[in-house]
């Protein structure tokens, strides 16, 4: 019977966090579209986001679209559609790994920064001096880390999918797939509506990482210690949270288009 | 001026506060006093509206703020200043930035905030030269000192509040904040609550003092009035500051600067 009382109290408290992180999500994209703008703020994370993720996002996603490169190329040398290889990339890079590779990518580097940072300035107080000081929390910390997201990640996504898609042609030379019809296949497929599809996905995914990231950061207790496991328990709900993202957002655009 | 009636709060059904009752008239400072754990701080984040209590009112002029919406909150706490424990400053903004946030915030312009950072660093006992210096480069005395000029920089609020803010000082750096305290109650005449375990602090800086005990108040009136009291709790809460007192009483009498004999300077072999 305890035991039976004990999981009942485990599945209330899931249940309850899952409300408050529901309910905080929602507060945040209402704040991050009404003034007041921190612009400031959101210039420094756009910068954070873009510039500081940029050199990481461009080596993974060249290093990545070679290996799916190489393993596209043999199988269709096997049924003889070597020239399909520029359409598969595209299809493959620009829909599916481009985004999924630069979330990860990203989720990693910035939910771990955002939760330290505002894991340290919780146990410092320092939160709470920002509410005393009449500044709502919300506008100054979280939205501008949302907006930044929302503007960075989908021109890392973009980079990144032209290095993979980049990456696949060179390896595409090796298994004598010339220039000119890996950039006709490439060519063909990348349509707008595959483009889009692509660019959608990481709308979804910035929410996500700002909404993990600031919430561990905000609710994080127990100094030094807490904020470490906040901030290791961030990163890990936020790649495989990026993954469940993709695979509900891709189910979502393929209905909506019909495909 | 700010009233507590009755005021009930607790964490996860653990009771912080039961029942507490004070007030503090305008121009005074009030010294909330008690062991850690007692519930000290938690009076002042009701009273910024960090929490709201399970029962009882806070009024604040009049008006009370526990049932205020948020956006009436955000203009209730622009009457108050607060020092936090070990001063929460920011620590990615300079000394100048961390005193001058409030005037950004409300659209003061540079020269204005540069002029307003000059005169509370000076009005604070500090160089004006530091306003560019990060948090971290400063001693723990001088940025309670710089936490103390950004809660005045905060709208010129009527009522400053103090959580424990010479814990973890030297005795030195501790006194200049008491000092600084106790001026800007005299020369300004700012309403103050200094939430504190320091007997000493509590008896330079309070006009009169809330003893706190497991979140119940076991202890209401002035420090003279404390002293006298013969509750139990207080009794041994005080019995340090007493052996204290006596200590540098017998100290000051064996120097010589008592009415007992010579000090060691005139002592054969005394340490001058």
């Amino acid at each position: 019977m305890e035991a039976l009382a004990a999981v009942g109290n485990r599945v209330r408290r899931i249940l309850e966090t899952v409300q408050d992180v529901t309910l905080f999500c929602v507060s945040v994209i209402r704040s991050a579209f009404f003034p007041p703008y921190y612009k400031h703020e959101i210039l420094e994370q756009v910068h954070f986001a873009m510039i500081g993720s940029m050199f990481i996002v461009m080596f993974s996603a060249l290093v990545a679209g070679q290996a799916l490169a190489i393993q596209l190329a043999r199988e269709l040398a096997k049924t003889g559609a070597k020239s399909e290889l520029g359409h598969f990339m595209v299809i493959s890079s620009v829909r599916a790994l481009g985004p999924v590779l630069t979330g990860i990518v990203v989720a990693s580097r910035m939910s771990a920064g955002i939760t330290a940072e505002l894991g340290a300035m919780k146990s410092s107080d320092q939160i709470d001096a920002l509410v005393a000081f009449g500044t709502d929390p919300l506008k100054r910390l979280v939205a501008p880390r949302m907006i930044g997201l929302w503007i960075a990640l989908p021109v890392l996504t973009v980079v990144g999918d032209a290095l993979s898609v980049i990456g696949g042609g060179f390896v595409g030379l090796g298994y004598h797939v010339t220039f000119q019809s890996y950039y006709n296949g490439v060519a063909k497929y990348l349509t707008p509506t595959n483009l889009l599809v692509g660019m959608i996905k990481p709308v979804f995914f910035a929410v996500l990482i700002t909404t993990v990231a600031c919430w561990k950061g905000l609710t994080s207790a127990g100094g030094a210690k807490g904020v470490g496991v906040a901030t290791t328990q961030s990163v890990v709900i936020s790649s495989v949270g990026i993954l469940v993202t993709d695979f509900i957002s891709t189910k979502l655009i393929f209905r909506v288009l019909g495909w | 001026m700010i009233e507590f009636r009755d005021v009930s709060f607790s964490i996860d059904d653990r009771p912080i506060l039961t029942r507490v009752s004070f007030n503090v008239e305008r121009g005074q400072t009030r010294v909330i006093l008690g062991p850690s754990g007692s519930g000290k701080s938690t009076i002042l984040r009701l009273l910024i509206g960090l929490w709201r209590p399970d029962s009882g009112s806070i009024v604040v002029d009049g008006e009370d703020i526990t049932q205020v919406t948020p956006e009436r909150m955000r203009e209730v706490r622009k009457r108050m200043g607060m020092v936090f424990q070990q001063g929460a400053l920011f620590d990615s903004m300079t000394v100048g930035e961390n005193i001058g946030y409030t005037l950004l915030e409300d659209g003061h312009d540079e020269v204005e905030i540069e002029e307003a950072v000059r005169t509370y660093l000076l009005q604070v006992g500090l160089d004006p030269a530091l306003a560019d210096r990060m948090p971290d480069e400063l001693s723990g005395g001088m940025q309670r000192r710089v936490a103390i000029a950004r809660a005045l920089a905060a709208r010129n609020p009527d009522v400053l509040l103090y959580d424990e803010p010479t814990t973890g000082l030297d005795p030195q750096s501790a006194e200049r904040i008491t000092d600084l305290i106790v001026q800007l109650r005299d020369t300004m005449g700012k309403t103050s609550i200094m939430v504190t375990h320091d007997i000493a602090d509590a008896f330079k800086v309070g006009n009169r003092v809330t003893v706190l005990d497991r979140g119940m108040v076991v202890f209401e009136g002035t420090p003279a009035e404390l002293t006298e009291a013969s509750n139990a709790f207080i009794g041994e809460f005080l019995a340090p500051f007493r052996k204290a007192v006596a200590a540098a009483s017998r100290r000051m009498d064996t120097r010589g600067l008592g009415v007992g004999g010579p000090g060691p300077q005139h002592q054969p072999g005394g340490n001058p």
